[in-house]
């Protein structure tokens, strides 16, 4: 089953004809992920790889029935990339894009909440469905079909935990990165409850890292929904300074909040064991019982 | 980027928000010239820490001798760690009462959010931690902005001086103005001043605007270079390096993905090493970025030894391979440096590094003690 990208979606690249939107369209097709379509203003008519472009998101709605989008687009003209997606109507958005200045992505989860579309990202990795389809620009072949949904806010390190895990044996129902900015469309929450819903996924890993509070979020509402299935996590920047922005524009601990002690004792409060390097993940979901 | 207190007050006075009269100085004799216009001043040190007032980093004065006395006491120094460039001469103001004003982007909610208090003049956290019943907060719609009447429920649920409700309520309308118009991450305005007279003043400010929107901030670019504390982060900043300094460290760190590069660090500080710096030479790194990372980190003469941590996905392990070696080429490299590599063409950069002054190490546990072990053997 697995959650949010599958065989069964209909993906259109926005951002297609540009140099990361081309390489990676490339490799998802290579993936087999179904892309039914690209769009860049301009230059409709085209054809990618054997894909049709289009020159706006509505056209391949219509044209392809397009239910998934995939960004990317420069930061100037992410977030409309965005509200386009949504406005024509796709159900799920996937921003790859770094950089867009914080305040676009306010205006845009503002513009996308009324019409119920959900955001991944932005400044993500993508959504991996093992077998099914890659939505995004994790390297394919780390990642094995299987039962662990992995939901991480980096890029590659969740590769690092994937690659760990599939070197184990073990495999992932559904890997989503929801990204490294301050404001992001899809929380561990969002993504938990997903999961917990999910018949195809047995266990989560969890890998988060300094800045905001999705994090303890997370761990109290694994707390007071009494999840049902055993959670591993990993925090990264334990040693991080104050004040600091490390790398991800969402990576920063400011005063008091955002710490990294914060969050390890906020899942171990709750029953969650965190994991002190990479290469405990796969040692504690076994001893959490996964499978 | 953080804005200094007189560049953030310079942008407050360009939204019609009252700011004291004051000017900067960047020498005793600007801050006498500038005293001598104030009469009875305040001279504070311009840098980017809290709780300057405690440290010795803000005097008031009476004569622009003193002026000049004070400026010279903070100019060139340290203060809390940081080496003060610049002081700002303020008239001194006659405080009947200290408020709290602030626009922050909220990531739980996703909006901008206003916090207001009558407990004004203290450290915000120090409220919110022992009396956060003290803090109004007003979540804002983008797509609305403020309205009048919220802002007015603001000021009351904010116990301000009904008298003063007026004149709080235009300020705060123009600081979430000039939050957005200016892609600011934080605008605070702490104490927001009432005077004797009713007068209401922003006293002190702090604005941050955000990184990611400097590209259409041409009006606030020139800021940057005063802002930048860190020689070698200017520099970085400068060359399109993402680097972060960590001072007192003395391993090199690059790596590719902030979350992976943060693990490194963690991984070295647990093996007892002390990470010199964070830098991500991103997705899809070329050789030549990846000697420009190099070179950044090399400039920071405490570095005894490189760490190399490179999970490739897009990005290639033979392109970093070939980075390394044209750095190693063109430059005079003294200290040891590990490389562990995996993923993408992992195997293809590790064997264009044979023969190099290069270590490979076979995982990260292992790159982080040899790195340890090598920087300290010198």
């Amino acid at each position: 089953m697995a959650i949010l990208v599958g065989k069964d979606s209909r993906v259109v690249v926005q951002g297609i004809t540009g140099r990361e939107g081309a390489f990676h369209t490339e490799q998802m097709l290579a993936y087999g992920t179904p892309i039914v379509a690209g769009v860049t203003p301009g230059k409709g008519g085209a054809q990618f790889h054997g894909v049709s472009v289009y020159d706006s998101v509505v056209e391949a709605v219509v044209e392809r029935a397009a239910n998934v989008s995939i960004i990317f687009v420069p930061p100037p003209f992410a977030a409309d990339a965005i509200m386009e997606a949504s406005a024509a109507g796709i159900d799920l958005v996937i921003c790859i894009t770094e950089g867009i200045p914080t305040l676009d992505v306010v205006r845009a989860v503002r513009f996308i909440e009324e019409r119920g579309t959900r955001l991944i990202g932005p400044n993500c990795p993508g959504v991996m469905t093992p077998s099914e389809a890659k939505v995004g620009i994790m390297p394919a072949d780390i990642y094995s079909r299987g039962h662990v949904g992995l939901i991480s806010r980096s890029g590659t390190l969740t590769y690092e935990a994937a690659a760990l895990l599939t070197e184990a044996f073990i495999g992932c129902s559904t890997c989503v990165g929801i990204g490294g900015d301050p404001v992001i469309g899809t929380t561990f929450v969002d993504v938990l409850k997903l999961f917990r819903d999910d018949a195809d996924t047995r266990s989560i890993v969890l890998i988060g890292e300094i800045g905001g509070s999705d994090e303890e979020a997370a761990a109290a509402y694994i707390g007071e929904s009494h999840f049902p299935k055993p959670v591993v996590a990993f925090i990264s920047g334990r040693s991080a300074p104050p004040g600091k922005r490390m790398g991800h524009a969402g990576a920063i601990i400011s005063g008091t909040s955002g710490t990294p002690q914060a969050k390890v004792e906020a899942f171990q409060r709750v029953g969650v064991p965190v994991a002190d390097t990479l290469d405990q993940i796969v040692p504690l979901l076994q001893q959490v019982g996964q499978k | 980027m953080k804005l200094y207190e007189f560049q953030a007050k310079e942008v407050f006075a360009g939204e019609g928000i009252p700011v004291p009269r004051g000017q900067m100085a960047s020498t005793p004799a600007e801050a006498e010239a500038i005293a001598r216009e104030l009469g009875r001043c305040v001279v504070k040190a311009q840098v980017h820490v809290g709780g300057r007032g405690k440290a010795g980093g803000v005097k008031v004065v009476n004569t622009r001798e003193e002026a000049r006395v004070a400026a010279e006491g903070m100019l060139g120094k340290p203060l809390k760690g940081l080496i003060v460039h610049h002081v700002l001469v303020e008239e001194a103001l006659q405080i009947a009462s200290e408020y709290y004003l602030s626009v922050i982007i909220d990531r739980t909610s996703k909006r901008p959010v206003m916090m207001a208090s009558a407990m004004g003049g203290v450290d915000i956290e120090e409220v919110a931690a022992t009396t956060p019943e003290r803090i109004a907060r007003l979540v804002i719609d983008p797509a609305y902005g403020p309205l009048d009447f919220e802002l007015r429920k603001l000021s009351a649920d904010a116990g301000f001086d009904p008298r003063a409700s007026r004149g709080v309520v235009d300020i705060a309308r123009r600081l979430y103005r000039v939050f957005v118009r200016t892609d600011a991450s934080l605008a605070e305005i702490n104490p927001l001043v009432v005077t004797d007279r009713g007068a209401v003043i922003a006293a002190d400010a702090k604005f941050d605007v955000d990184d990611n929107a400097l590209y259409r901030q041409q009006a606030l670019a020139r800021f940057r270079e005063e802002s930048e504390e860190d020689e070698i982060e200017a520099q970085a900043h400068r060359r399109g390096v993402n680097y972060v300094r960590l001072p007192g460290g003395d391993i090199g760190i690059i790596g590719n993905g902030a979350g992976l590069v943060m693990s490194t660090l963690d991984l070295v500080t647990r093996h007892g090493g002390k990470p010199a710096n964070f830098l991500d030479v991103g997705g899809g790194a070329s050789a030549e970025s990846v000697r420009e990372a190099l070179s950044i980190v090399l400039m920071d003469p405490n570095v005894k030894g490189v760490l190399f941590n490179i999970f490739g996905g897009i990005t290639r392990g033979d392109l970093v391979a070939q980075g390394i070696l044209d750095a190693v080429s063109t430059m005079d490299i003294k200290v040891p440096m590990v490389v562990r590599m995996a993923g993408t063409r992992a195997k293809e950069g590790l064997a264009l590094l044979e023969g190099s002054p290069l270590t490979p190490a076979a995982g990260p546990a292992e790159a982080a003690e040899r790195v340890i072990e090598l920087a300290h053997k010198r």
